[in-house]
């Protein structure tokens, strides 16, 4: 799972705009968006942040600069402790060509003590787009961790899994109509890349774009 | 029969949001999954939890909850403090953890148990 890696595998399942977001985490995005630009696609830097209620939120950027400013926020707030690489896995740091620049040893795993308002909130204040993870899934979902969405969330969007069709989302999910819906493939290795994808009407493939979506300027259809 | 006042007063639990402390407590629910406890906890049950994020409030509210007990010494949100003083939902913080506190709570209640 390399940002090279990643990118080529999108373009073999013929995505045009991805988001790559580490958990609590974007010291591969820079290498990533570069790397996009090389070879042809859109890259948007992101993380998947986790709040205090352990509430997964997606957060994409238009800049990596905006997404380092909001990494370091996240850091100063992350659970104290180190990665356990035999049961979680290598938490690497990579360049263009793939070689390993670092290991991260933060515990990455873990929660912030983030409150889901302050969350959402620092994200915006670095011009990203708040969006809930999986909110279908029975863990770290908004719904899963908090029983309900809270009206005052200020979320942009709410991601379906992909293990749930529209039909199904929009029976269980009817009362979060006025929030955008978007699904992905929420792909933790190469092979689940492009397993969902969300269709964008958009002039372009960029963060803009997407976030013209979001306000309902633009189609967005899965 | 336990009021959520004996109980607070037992175990010493720092009440910060005063609302119907009269209530007889029916049982104790223990979950930070909000939607799980919406799914299980009972009328007049106690709510011992983690979560600290202002739904707990509506969570009492939607399921007749008699009062929340947070643990490790967790405040709640001022949004949580604001809204369970509208709507009149005791929050109790305990310096124990879950466990000692459910423990301590179940030693006291077992007794009562029909």
């Amino acid at each position: 799972m390399t940002p090279r890696r990643i990118i080529n595998s999108a373009l073999g399942k013929g995505l045009h705009i991805i988001a790559i977001a580490d958990h609590n985490s974007a010291e591969n995005t820079e290498v990533a968006v570069r790397t996009a630009q090389e070879l042809g696609i859109t890259v948007l830097p992101a993380m998947e942040l986790t709040s205090q209620e352990e509430v997964h939120v997606l957060a994409i950027f238009d800049s990596t600069e905006n997404t380092a400013s909001v990494q370091e926020i996240v850091y100063n707030k992350l659970q104290d402790g180190y990665n356990d690489e035999r049961n979680i896995g290598y938490q690497l740091v990579v360049n263009e060509v793939d070689e390993i620049l670092a290991f991260n040893n933060k515990l990455l795993i873990g929660a912030t003590s983030l409150p889901l308002g302050e969350l959402v909130q620092s994200i915006h204040d670095f011009g990203g787009l708040a969006i809930a993870s999986h909110i279908d899934r029975g863990n770290f979902s908004v719904i899963s961790q908090l029983g309900f969405i809270p009206p005052d969330a200020a979320f942009d969007a709410l991601e379906i899994s992909y293990n749930m069709e529209w039909r199904d989302a929009a029976v269980q999910f009817s009362n979060y109509a006025a929030i955008p819906w978007i699904t992905s493939s929420d792909a933790h290795n190469l092979t689940d890349i492009g397993r969902r994808t969300t269709k964008f009407l958009i002039n372009e493939p960029s963060f803009d774009e997407i976030a013209r979506a979001f306000k309902g300027e633009r189609e967005i259809h899965w | 029969m336990l009021t959520v006042s004996a109980i607070a007063e037992r175990l010493g639990l720092n009440v910060v949001v005063k609302g119907d402390v009269s209530r007889t407590v029916s049982g104790c629910y223990v979950s930070d999954l909000l939607s799980d406890v919406m799914a299980h906890s009972k009328d007049d049950n106690l709510w011992i939890t983690l979560q600290t994020h202002p739904n707990i409030v509506a969570v009492a509210v939607i399921k007749g909850i008699a009062a929340v007990i947070l643990t490790n010494g967790r405040s709640p949100e001022a949004e949580t403090v604001r809204k369970a003083e509208a709507e009149k939902v005791t929050i109790m913080i305990s310096a124990d953890g879950t466990f000692e506190l459910a423990g301590r709570l179940y030693a006291m209640t077992k007794d009562l148990q029909p």
